[in-house]
C-alpha cells in the first residue's frame, strides 16, 4: 500500500462518522523506486489531505524534512516535487494493519494489500 | 511518451496470468488481452484519460486493465477487488512485469460508502460482473459506485444486450453516455458448466464512456 492510495482510504465501520486518517502500524515497509512525473505530482498535491499525507509518512519513519504545512509555489519546486513523489508512490506498507481512528478496528495489511472488508455486523 | 502500439499492448497483456479456479458467483470471466488493449489504447488515444492519470480499476481480477493501464503510463493505477486470490494473482503479474505504478485494494465495490473516494480518481476504468446471470443488478452497483469516485470519465465494459437500460439509467443519473467501441467476445469455456470445451459463445460486449464532467452530482449521489 502506498500513501498516496493510504491518503484516500477511510474506515466505514457502523456508527463511526470520521474514519479518518487510518493509523498505520506497519511491520514491514519497503521502498520501491517509481518513475518521477513531475505533472502527475504536483496535480495530485491540491487534492491531498496534507497533514494524513505527513503524519503517515511520520508513522513509517520516511518523513525526512517533509514541512507539515504545504509550501507556495510547490509546481517549480523540483526537489519538493520529488520528496512527495517518494512518499506518495515510492514508500510502501507490506505487512502490518491500518487502524480506524475512531472504533478501534484494525484493517490487515498482508503483503501490501490493504483488507478494507467488513463483516456483516459492521455495516 | 513511450507510444506505445496498440499490438505491442495486446501482445504484452497477454503474457498477464488470468484466474486459476474462476469464481461463478463472482462472475470471473478474464477480460481479454485485445479487448483490454482496444478499450485501454482508445481511452488514451482519443480521450487523453490515462497517461498522468490517477486511475481505478473496478474489479479488477487478476489486473489485466490496470497493468495496461500502468503500461501506458498512468500516474497510479488502484486495482479494487473482493476477492483475495485474484489480487494475489494481480499481485504477481505486477511483480513479473516489474510495474510500481499500480496499487491494491481489497474491498467490496457493492457495499461502498457512497462519499468514500468521492471523486478522488480521474478515471475509472473496469469490466464489471456482467450482472445477468446469478448476481442481477451487480453491473449497476459497480457503475454506480464507480461514478461518485471518477472525476473525468468512467469508462466500462458492457454486454450489447444491456445497452438500453444502461442509457435509461445514465439519463436518471445526469451523465452522458457514449458507447465508444464494439469489440466481439469469445467466452472461454471456463466454468464446469460449459460442458463442451469447444463450444464457445460469441457475443458483443461495448466500452461505454460516462462522462461525468458535466452536471456533476445529481442528488441522486446525495453529495
Amino acid at each position: 500500500m502506498k500513501l498516496l492510495t493510504h491518503n484516500m482510504l477511510t474506515s466505514h465501520v457502523k456508527g463511526v462518522t470520521k474514519g479518518y486518517p487510518l493509523l498505520i502500524k506497519a511491520t514491514e515497509v519497503k521502498v520501491n523506486e517509481v518513475e518521477f512525473n513531475p505533472q502527475f505530482v504536483s496535480r495530485m498535491i491540491p487534492k491531498l489531505e496534507w497533514g494524513a499525507l505527513v503524519q503517515a509518512a511520520e508513522e513509517l519513519g520516511h518523513r525526512q524534512d517533509l514541512p507539515g504545512e504545504l509550501v507556495q509555489d510547490y509546481e517549480k519546486n523540483e526537489d519538493f516535487l520529488k520528496k512527495v513523489h517518494r512518499v506518495l508512490l515510492e514508500v510502501e506498507v507490506i505487512e502490518g494493519c491500518l487502524q480506524c481512528p475512531e472504533s478501534g478496528r484494525e484493517f490487515p495489511i498482508s503483503k501490501g494489500i490493504p483488507n478494507m472488508l467488513l463483516n456483516e455486523d459492521e455495516v | 511518451l513511450k507510444a506505445m502500439k496498440m499490438k505491442e499492448l495486446e501482445s504484452c497483456l497477454q503474457q498477464v496470468d488470468t484466474f486459476e479456479e474462476p469464481k461463478i458467483l463472482l462472475e470471473q470471466y478474464p477480460t481479454s488481452a485485445h479487448i483490454a488493449a482496444c478499450m485501454l489504447y482508445t481511452i488514451q488515444s482519443t480521450f487523453d484519460d490515462i497517461e498522468g492519470k490517477l486511475v481505478a480499476d473496478l474489479g479488477c481480477g487478476c489486473g489485466v486493465l490496470s497493468i495496461g493501464a500502468a503500461m501506458l503510463d498512468a500516474g497510479l493505477c488502484v486495482g479494487f477487488d473482493i476477492d483475495d486470490d485474484a489480487l494475489d494473482i494481480f499481485r504477481r503479474n505486477a511483480e513479473e512485469f516489474e510495474i510500481s505504478n499500480v496499487d491494491l485494494i481489497q474491498c467490496d465495490m457493492c457495499r461502498l460508502e457512497p462519499e468514500a473516494y468521492a471523486e478522488k480518481f480521474d478515471t475509472v476504468i473496469m469490466n464489471p460482473p456482467f450482472g445477468t446471470k446469478h448476481n442481477q443488478g451487480m453491473d449497476m452497483k459497480f457503475l454506480r459506485a464507480a461514478l461518485t469516485m471518477a472525476k473525468t470519465a468512467v469508462y466500462s465494459l458492457h454486454k450489447t444486450s444491456t445497452r438500453e437500460h444502461i442509457q435509461k439509467k445514465a439519463n436518471d443519473w445526469g451523465v452522458k453516455m457514449e458507447v465508444i467501441a464494439e469489440l466481439r467476445y469469445d467466452l472461454p469455456a471456463s466454468y464446469k458448466f460449459h460442458k463442451k470445451k469447444s463450444v464457445r459463445l460469441h457475443q458483443t460486449v461495448h466500452v461505454l464512456q460516462l462522462n461525468v464532467t458535466q452536471d456533476r452530482f445529481p442528488p441522486f449521489f446525495g453529495k
